[in-house]
């Protein structure tokens, strides 16, 4: 793959609690050999909660982005934040699907001297890009650090896998699965790897949102897995800052890591942990880095049946 | 205005919500509350919500909490056989409660302000901001217990020697356009709204 540049919508998320994503975002970038470049001035998403207040306003705060972005001659955006990604690209969907929400954020949009004409960014997700356009075969030739020993719980989170089905499956995806066994790590059967992490509710109520996280980590832990995967910043803060609070209400003392996953992917590709933002989160993930094996373990074997066990039916002759 | 002449709490609610008008195939199956991660908190599941918007119980369904509960993830509406946009119904649900004004769930709502008023003045989130003023002026009670402060303290102090908290807010370069945009979209959709 030559140098490509992609226009890239980092989102707020990146620039304060989650800066580890940003920077871990980057230095896999130049490793896999292409450019993350900022839409210009770009402004925030607007999150869930300007569609909970006034859905025009929020279309438009959105639209700005798409606009500046089309503006600068991108004929696709990326972004490596779930929220905001669903929210360029339902602000680009619906406004292709129902006309007069396109005059109406058009005649707002005016107001600023912009326009944006539906249809003329394709909005994708970092994940789906690196997996896409990167491809499994580069990353495992890139691979300089095989994650031999170490296994994922692979998190999607909501707003990815819905609502439109972007990667393989609204309900059980597998892309990221593939990603970490292309790695050299193995993926765990992980049930809730689209359940939601909570988002706002946190803030709102606590119960709610620590009986959702109790649920995915509990989940994750039982699977086998080292480290939580995620490709959210939302779902990296709500997983890795409340896991705490989340283990007091239920008297659990899980300790989990939650990783973002290019810092996974820079791990494999033998990038240091500061060049990947290691140090940020609430439950320390640098001791994974021992944990990784020289060589793949070996393959579990097949149960067989115990010596005790009855015989097993014959057929008569 | 004679009740007649009055659109209907379900035509209201259909107009608003782009996509709204798979509403009225809802099967009543249940997928929806079933689906639905914190259901459990809610005082009426989505479906049950759905049946109330069809036979017009206003004053419960606005003043339901099941939209202040809803997180947005969406699980209904992929699996809703009707293809309804459950999701969006409840931003609908959630703007016409504000609306109408008295309102029995005000953390959800003063949450999102608090948040949206950082937008509408930087152009950008600012959560030092946003935890601050939304415990310390819409949370007082629950902020101001001695176990909560100390608690809320320790998790500030931790957020900010991981450098997850910074004190300064981001602003964008032109704030004017977006802030021009955003006044222009509120007055379009206020015309909308006496239409």
């Amino acid at each position: 793959m030559s140098q490509k540049t992609y226009t890239y919508y980092p989102g707020c998320s990146l620039q304060h609690g989650n800066h580890a994503y940003e920077v871990s975002n980057r230095a896999v970038a130049k490793a896999l050999g292409f450019e993350l470049a900022e839409i210009d001035d770009w402004n925030c998403c607007g999150a869930t909660e300007y569609f909970s207040l006034n859905r025009l306003p929020a279309y438009a705060l959105v639209a700005r982005n798409l606009a500046r972005a089309a503006d600068g001659g991108a004929t696709e955006v990326v972004a490596p934040c779930s929220a905001c990604f669903l929210n360029l690209y339902k602000t680009d969907k619906h406004m292709k699907l129902y006309p007069k929400l396109n005059d109406q954020v058009n005649e707002a949009l005016g107001a600023g001297n912009l326009s944006y004409k539906p249809g003329t960014l394709k909005v994708r997700h970092l994940l789906e890009m690196i997996i896409t356009d990167v491809g499994f075969d580069m990353l495992k030739d890139r691979t300089r650090r095989p994650l031999y020993g170490l296994n994922f719980a692979p998190y999607y989170g909501c707003l990815i896998a819905r609502p439109d089905n972007v990667l393989d499956s609204t309900e059980q995806p597998t892309l990221m699965d593939q990603m970490i066994e292309v790695l050299g790590a193995k993926a765990t059967d992980f049930h809730l790897k689209t359940f939601c992490c909570g988002g706002h509710m946190t803030q709102i109520s606590e119960e709610t949102a620590y009986g959702m996280i109790h649920r995915i980590i509990k989940n994750a832990v039982d699977s086998g897995a080292d480290a939580i995967v995620t490709i959210c910043p939302m779902c990296q803060m709500n997983l890795d800052v409340y896991q705490g609070y989340a283990n007091d209400m239920f008297g659990t003392k899980y300790e989990i890591p939650v990783m973002f996953f290019t810092q996974v992917i820079g791990l494999a590709l033998g990038l240091s942990p500061r060049e990947l933002g290691f140090g940020q989160e609430f439950v320390n993930m640098s001791g994974l880095i021992d944990k990784i094996q020289s060589s793949p373990p070996p393959k579990a074997k097949a149960a067989r049946r115990p010596k005790e066990a009855l015989p097993m039916p014959v057929m008569p002759e | 205005m004679k009740a007649a002449e009055k659109s209907t709490l379900f035509d209201r609610v259909v107009k608003a919500t782009p996509g709204g008008e798979a509403l009225a195939q809802c099967l009543q199956c249940g997928s929806c509350g079933g689906s639905c991660p914190s259901a459990v908190d809610m005082d009426h599941s989505p479906r049950a919500l759905f049946a109330m918007i069809n036979a017009g119980m206003e004053d419960e369904v606005l003043g339901s909490n099941t939209p202040w509960y809803c997180v947005s993830c969406y699980a209904c509406t992929t699996r809703c056989p009707q293809n309804i946009p459950i999701t969006d119904i409840m931003y609908t649900l959630k703007q016409m409660a504000v609306q109408r004004g008295h309102y029995d769930h005000p953390h959800a709502i003063k949450f999102s302000e608090t948040f949206i008023g950082f937008v509408e003045q930087r152009g950008r989130g600012f959560e030092f901001g946003l935890a601050t003023r939304y415990h310390l002026f819409h949370r007082p009670k629950q902020f101001l217990q001695p176990t909560q402060v100390f608690k809320m303290g320790a998790m500030g102090a931790n957020m900010m020697r991981r450098q997850r908290l910074p004190v300064r807010p981001v602003s964008i370069r032109e704030i004017d356009q977006l802030q021009a945009i955003l006044a222009k979209a509120k007055v379009v959709a206020a015309k909308e709204m006496q239409a």
